[in-house]
């Protein structure tokens, strides 16, 4: 239905509706554009009011604060450096990545290789459904249930198991307090695998049926269809879609908060307490009364912000490309 | 010819077991992945189901060591939720429009696109400190309006994802249509375009609300929570996650218990939020 106002064709004649619309036309059309600029302001917007804020504490700091780990918010020392959160973020976000690939591969591949297509949609609405799950449940549920059965597992298996071992006596020292990055590093996984295993079953979807049926056809395994053939082909998409969820566990808040143990040094043992940006600003900042607390916080929120701006752009990109390669 | 019929018939064997290990793996995957995730829901369920009662709804968060409801909390998610989707879904219909309508061959729309990509994945507390630098600091204190602007960022992307990929959907046939009888491009948009994308743009502002309704980290310090009731906007107000944050940190068992049982009504929502939107999806696809 489209409303065109009879009471303009009837006292101003033709002209003059001609000219409302044309006007009504050229505000809505702003409207929409302004619209749209406001995205890109909003972006920009971010980065300069985290700069201004950061501003006190990386200008005092300088290059340290991103080399120092001591961090001090008493308000007579004041001293504050970025290394062990960075150092916790990178960390818990790598050994995420390390449990939740290849699970999330996994999946993809049972839901468009093996899987009963009477299942397919359930198990992958499931999946999809899961992904919306606020993220501080899983963090209640990693602080609840999976710490104390990882402080149990950890002290009374692990830690014993590897004291033996060169390396990994250090990488697994304990002891363990159930919270530290290794508990915060599994929750994320946990927390990414629906949405690794969601993109990448996407990607994979993209494959051309006639490819894998002439690898089929040859004689080829379900392994070999998916290594040689499946995965060659989606390999863009399935880095982008893992960078993609690499960008969400780097800037997890709540659901590393809980687990984290929330202690900002730089051990080598993942058993250990540890902290991360996202998780360091959740704790501090709306306490922090200081001036210089509050912006070497800022400047964490910053330093996350430029790290995921890049991994997201990255990912974003690989997948523009995957998508004009499948279109083409 | 020896070797070769021994290769022949030795390669099938290692071939065809490299493949049943596979298989059982990927099979182990998607095993350990629902097992994880029913662990979660199960553990839900069963710390929650207990507390849910009226008193959750018709009394407020309880002092330590007392007993008490959820009705702040509940109630200031709901007022900061809509106050959100307010702001948000206007703003974000209408750059989703200019997206896929006027701008649709400008050379600025992929930028937008690949913008709010970004911002759709942006670390919400990002978002939090950013609301807290241009609202919270010159208002002079936390207040429920900080928050609701902090969950319209959110809702922004989404909804200009969902619009835009929408409005590409209807035909221009359509388009064409209106615009032969004379209706200029405003009008066109406004009452051909958006009544065929309806369902779903309705369905991108569903799944805003529930991505929204779950957050914690952007309200941490712009909404900051409150254990009493309020209703006045310029002060801070509670919401079902923070309360959660809160309560499930504490010592207390009673609040502990709250916490749950506002974890398994925020998660029911969302799920449920989400279904409905696609059923929504679904029915337009299949009419």
């Amino acid at each position: 239905m489209v409303n065109i106002p009879m009471s303009a064709v009837s006292i101003g004649g033709r002209d003059l509706a001609v000219r409302r619309f044309a006007a009504s036309d050229a505000f809505f059309r702003l409207l929409t554009r302004s619209a749209a600029y406001f995205v890109l302001t909003l972006l920009g917007g971010f980065l300069l009011t985290l700069v201004f804020g950061a501003w006190l504490a990386l200008s005092t700091f300088g290059i340290s604060f991103f080399t120092s780990q001591s961090w001090n918010p008493n308000p007579d020392i004041l001293k504050f450096g970025a290394l062990a959160p960075i150092y916790g973020t990178v960390v818990t976000s790598a050994v995420a990545m390390t449990l939740a690939l290849p699970v999330g591969l996994g999946i993809a591949v049972f839901l468009t290789e093996l899987c009963p297509l009477r299942l397919r949609r359930v198990i992958g609405t499931a999946i999809e459904l899961l992904a919306g799950v606020p993220s501080i449940i899983y963090g209640m549920w990693g602080l609840f249930v999976l710490a104390p059965v990882l402080q149990n597992l950890e002290n009374n298996y692990l830690a014993p198991a590897v004291s033996e071992i060169p390396i990994l006596s250090t990488v697994f020292a304990g002891p363990s307090y159930g919270q530290g990055i290794l508990t915060a590093g599994i929750i994320l996984a946990i927390m990414v695998l629906p949405f690794i295993a969601a993109v990448s079953r996407d990607v994979f979807q993209t494959v051309p049926p006639v490819l894998k049926e002439a690898a089929f056809g040859l004689g080829a395994t379900t392994r070999e269809v998916v290594t040689r053939v499946v995965l060659p082909y989606s390999r863009v998409g399935v880095i982008g879609g893992a960078m993609l969820a690499l960008g969400r566990a780097l800037g997890e808040t709540m659901a590393v908060t809980f687990v984290i143990g929330n202690d900002p040094k730089v051990r080598a043992s993942l058993l250990a307490p540890g902290t991360t940006i996202s998780s360091s600003i959740a704790n501090e900042f709306a306490e922090a009364k200081e001036a210089m607390h509050s912006s070497a916080l800022v400047a964490l929120g910053l330093i996350l912000f430029v790290i995921t701006l890049i991994v997201l752009a990255a990912a974003r990109l690989l997948l523009l490309r995957m998508n004009k390669q499948a279109g083409a | 010819m020896e070797p070769v019929a021994v290769r022949a018939r030795a390669l099938p064997a290692r071939r065809k077991s490299a493949n049943a290990v596979f298989q059982g793996l990927c099979y182990a995957a998607t095993a350990l992945g629902l097992t994880a995730l029913c662990l979660i829901l199960g553990s839900l369920l069963y710390n929650g189901v207990g507390g849910l009662s009226l008193r959750v709804f018709t009394e407020i968060t309880p002092g330590p060591g007392s007993q008490g409801g959820l009705l702040n909390a509940i109630v200031g998610s709901l007022i900061m939720t809509v106050l959100g989707v307010a702001v948000g879904t206007p703003i974000g219909i209408l750059a989703g429009t200019f997206m896929a309508e006027y701008g649709r061959y400008k050379r600025i729309t992929p930028v937008v696109r690949f913008i709010n990509d970004i911002l759709l994945s942006a670390p919400s507390i990002i978002i939090g400190l950013f609301v807290y630098e241009l609202v919270v600091v010159p208002m002079g204190g936390f207040s429920a309006l900080a928050g609701g602007a902090a969950l319209a960022i959110i809702v922004i992307p989404v909804v200009i994802r969902t619009t835009e990929d929408m409005l590409l959907l209807v035909p221009n046939q359509l388009r064409e249509a209106a615009a032969s009888i004379g209706a200029p491009r405003s009008v066109i948009i406004r009452s051909v375009c958006y009544k065929a994308a309806q369902a779903g743009i309705v369905t991108g502002v569903l799944l805003a609300v529930a991505r929204v309704s779950g957050e914690t980290a952007p309200l941490l310090f712009t909404a900051l929570g409150n254990l009493n009731f309020s209703l006045r906007l310029t002060s801070p107000m509670a919401s079902l996650p923070l309360t959660i944050n809160q309560f499930a940190s504490s010592a207390y068992p009673e609040w502990q218990s709250l916490a749950w049982t506002g974890a398994l009504i925020i998660t029911a929502a969302v799920l449920l939020l989400s279904i409905v939107a696609r059923v929504l999806v679904s029915k337009r696809s299949s009419r």
